[in-house]
């Protein structure tokens, strides 16, 4: 029993051989609990190709990860589309670690007991990482349309990059879409120009918090009477976060705002067939799933 | 009021380690303030608040001044019928037996709350969700942290006296984080329930383990997260597990040998009343977990205690029927762990709306209430004698149910049965509310809630059971992604239920509310806001930004004639006093 954790660690008179004793059996449990993934994680799909086992899968998908990927594991509203190349590793054993030990820097959790969710066996886990490789071999393996085309839009004509940046050029008024062509589907992606207001693109992830800030559009009147548009970059009840058309960042408490107006619209214009035809429309995503690929 | 009923009992208890060296003569100190307290309230009914609240406050000065020094005195069981009597201490998850989360302490009032300022905070450096609700007794704070942490601090700075860490198995199965709610408190004893589902009992000098017992198997999907609940010599617990099969149950211990005094199954067995409405053998596997702590009505000595979802919790093929008790108020003789009668809230429920919200003891006039803002977003008023049900009013959107019973009871929408192609629902599974705690403010007669404002889409998905594995039978995400989930501190009058006011949050909380005669209500958000509230209006009066999303309930103590009104965030616990 480890009664003392490892900041009372500190050996103070005739308990310390035993605060020792039980500090080590602590420091066993915790190389332990480090060092489980050599242990437990295997590196070889027991299940590769079995179709029976994919179906079973699809049921584990469902129980455990829809909530983020979807049904179909098509991406939704949080997590990203699994059908195609996968940004973590698109191996068994990448996509088992990445199941069983969540990916670090991402709202992805631990499948185990250490994690959020309810908790999945590792034979649980083969089963979902069976079901997404079958959901692979069925989707379309490359992009219809001209990923060299649809840089020079995303640069040029198109305006794109006067508000996302793509591997670290352009604006950050709207979202980085540096890897949003790997982790979303052709058809969110296809949403998302069409009509942008549809589903809001999410902003920052906060450990522990629920839900994500959205990129919602605001408009303030200041103390002094300045107007000011943009977007949200983040807030609470109190203060507010924002940049306006100009990139510029401003940081607001909310009762001294002479107004405060909020919009569930993107700042972003709908892309329309007239401004983009549906051939600029593929060229466009073309690109952003090559550079996603990358 | 409740208080009125248990001071009867109540006269002249006289704690020796107060000694009354305060005025050189014995006298029942925390009795008398707790009737000048309540007498300020009253008066400030008549408009008359400034001389009582002043000699309140002086008077709890005094007090926590003579017990500064001591701070040994043991809770009995009396002590614990009497909480609202000694308000400077906290002396039970909800702070009193009948559940109410509100204290007569009011140093912090409408007036000055705005000066409110953080006077210390202690790092668990845990991760994962807080959700502990500290106990403080004569100038030491008792709380817990994840991962079955236990420590006890110096409630004027926070500084640690002890800290326990239970070494935990690595095969236990908590179905929603490594958290742990709260302790309870006897003699010299705090008693923990623990992940592994343990019950220990600690003592309150060392943190030492005295007595250690496993209420079952953890492996098998049970776990312990809930703070217990102490009457008399008993300590009651429930546990946790509706998402692995369990067979729910609430025991009972003997606080001196954590020997085991009785136990209620909250799925009856063959041949037991209610055994008739599980089908086949799904009684043995059906969930109905207890993880919520009751409450107690010493007048009629009986306990209140809520049960969550029958498993699996989202997909009702199997096990055809009523299903109870789960998702039921459950009122019980402490003594013996006989059931007196049981009101089930959701029937065959398929959507995971666990019952596991405080319920809330009312007393109006004669009438003998429980109230409880299920997680299924009706709000019940019930007979406390009877368990009849008197009103179901929704608080929150809900489209699961749209007609009732004869009874009254709301019943489940046919379309509102979750389908492998997916059925939108509301509340979602995480409900129109959750474990956090309601307050109930005996001076505004509200009763504030965190409510959610969320739905999902419930899918089906075949699960076989096994042993010790996640058995929930469906999958649930929210309902339309183009949708804002957001949230509300509700302001109910349980004599209409109707909502009086409500103050929106961004998104939905986990927060749960405090209320004192101060004229506040206090509570967390999730983008990390604490904040003080006038209970009369909802209007914000103070606020501090913890840094995290808060998921605890707030609760309030005094020392040194100071008040402190204390939240968990983050990794955190934060006290906060006036400057």
């Amino acid at each position: 029993m480890c009664r003392s954790n490892l900041l009372s660690l500190i050996p103070t008179g005739r308990a310390m051989a035993f605060r020792w004793f039980a500090g080590l059996v602590c420091l066993v449990f915790l190389v332990f609990l480090v060092g489980n993934r050599p242990l437990f994680a295997q590196e070889k799909n027991p299940y590769a190709g079995d179709a029976k086992i994919a179906k079973v899968g699809e049921y584990q998908f469902r129980l455990n990860c829809a909530f983020c990927h979807g049904l179909g594991a098509r991406g939704g509203g949080r997590g990203p589309d699994l059908t195609r190349a996968k940004r973590h590793g698109s191996s068994d054993a990448e996509i088992f670690h990445n199941i069983h030990d969540g990916i670090a820097g991402t709202a992805m959790p631990a499948a185990t007991n250490g994690g959020i969710g309810v908790g999945m066996s590792d034979e649980e886990i083969w089963q979902v990482v069976t079901y997404i490789r079958s959901l692979e071999v069925k989707a379309p393996a490359q992009p219809v349309g001209s990923a060299a085309h649809g840089k020079q839009l995303f640069n040029g004509a198109a305006g794109c990059s006067g508000c996302h940046m793509v591997e670290g050029k352009g604006g950050r008024l709207g979202p980085d879409l540096t890897s949003v062509g790997a982790s979303r589907s052709t058809e969110y992606l296809v949403e998302s120009l069409r009509n942008p207001s549809r589903r809001l693109a999410q902003g920052i992830f906060e450990p522990m918090k629920e839900f994500p800030q959205e990129y919602v559009s605001v408009s303030v009147v200041t103390a002094d009477g300045t107007k000011l548009s943009g977007v949200v970059v983040n807030e609470d009840q109190f203060t507010l976060q924002m940049l306006d058309t100009r990139e510029q960042l401003y940081l607001f408490e909310k009762e001294k705002l002479r107004s405060l107006e909020k919009r569930r619209e993107s700042a972003m214009p709908a892309y329309d067939q007239k401004t983009l035809s549906d051939r600029d429309l593929q060229d466009l995503i073309a690109y952003l799933q090559t550079v996603g690929a990358q | 009021m409740k208080s009125a009923l248990s001071s009867k009992r109540a006269k002249s208890r006289f704690l020796p380690s107060l000694g009354m060296t305060i005025f050189g003569q014995p006298v029942n100190v925390l009795g008398f303030l707790g009737r000048l307290t309540a007498q300020a309230g009253k008066r400030r009914d008549l408009g008359m608040t400034i001389p009582g609240r002043v000699a309140a406050t002086l008077l709890v000065g005094m007090v926590c001044l003579g017990l500064a020094s001591v701070a040994s005195a043991q809770v009995t069981a009396q002590r614990l019928l009497d909480s609202a009597k000694e308000p400077q201490n906290w002396l039970m998850y909800s702070g009193d037996y009948a559940g109410h989360r509100y204290s007569v302490l009011e140093q912090v009032n409408t007036k000055n709350a705005s000066a409110l300022v953080p006077k210390w905070a202690y790092q668990t450096m845990a991760g994962g969700k807080f959700e502990t609700t500290p106990l403080v007794v004569d100038g030491v704070l008792y709380a817990t942290g994840a991962d079955d942490r236990a420590f006890a601090l110096d409630a004027r700075s926070g500084r640690p006296i002890w800290q326990y860490q239970r070494a935990l198995p690595a095969d236990i199965r908590p179905c929603c984080g490594r958290v742990n709610r709260g302790l309870a408190i006897f003699g010299d004893k705090v008693f923990l329930g623990t992940l592994d589902a343990h019950v220990i009992a600690l003592d309150t000098k060392t943190g030492n383990v005295v007595w250690d017992v496993a209420a079952a198997e953890h492996s098998m999907g049970y776990s312990i997260t809930l703070a217990p609940l102490v009457i008399k010599d008993l300590v009651l617990i429930g546990v946790s597990g509706g998402e692995y099969g369990i067979r729910g149950f609430i025991d009972a211990y003997d606080e001196a040998t954590g020997a085991r005094k009785w136990r209620f199954y909250t799925i009856p067995a063959p041949g037991e009343p209610g055994h008739d409405t599980w089908e086949g053998e799904s009684w043995k596997i059906g969930g109905a977990p207890a993880w919520i702590t009751g409450t107690y009505d010493p007048a009629t000595n009986t306990t209140f205690w809520t049960t969550g979802n029958p498993a699996p919790s989202n997909r009702g093929e199997g096990r055809a029927g009523d299903n109870l008790y789960s998702n039921s108020l459950l009122a019980l003789d402490p003594s013996t762990g006989k059931l007196k009668w049981h009101f089930q809230f959701t029937k065959h429920d398929e959507h995971d709306y666990d019952a596991t919200q405080i319920p809330v003891q009312v007393d109006d006039g004669d009438r003998h209430l429980i109230m409880q803002a299920n997680r299924n977003g009706f709000f019940y008023v019930i007979d406390r004698a009877s368990g009849k049900l008197l009103s179901a009013t929704p608080y929150g959107r809900v489209t699961w149910s749209n007609s009732k019973d004869a009874s009254g009871v709301p019943i489940e929408r046919k379309e509102a049965s979750p389908t492998l192609a997916g059925v939108p629902v509301c509340p979602g599974a995480l409900g129109a509310t959750n474990w956090m705690s309601p307050t109930y403010d005996p001076q505004t007669k509200l009763f504030y809630v965190s409510a959610r404002e969320q739905c999902d889409i419930f899918s089906t998905a075949p699960q076989p059971y096994e042993a010790g594995h996640a058995f929930y039978g469906s999958a649930y995400f929210p309902n339309d992604d183009a949708q804002p989930f957001w949230g509300a501190l509700r302001a109910i009058d349980p004599a209409t239920s109707q909502i009086k006011w409500e103050l929106k949050h961004l998104s939905p909380s986990w927060s749960g509310v405090l209320s004192t005669a101060g004229g506040l209500v206090f509570t967390g958000d999730a983008e990390g806001n604490f904040m003080a509230l006038d209970a009369a209006t909802g209007k914000i009066l103070w606020h501090f930004q913890c840094g995290a999303s808060v998921y605890a309930s707030p609760m309030t103590y005094a020392m040194d004639g100071k008040q402190y009104v204390a939240i968990a965030a983050g990794s955190t616990l934060f006290a906060f006093g006036l400057p």
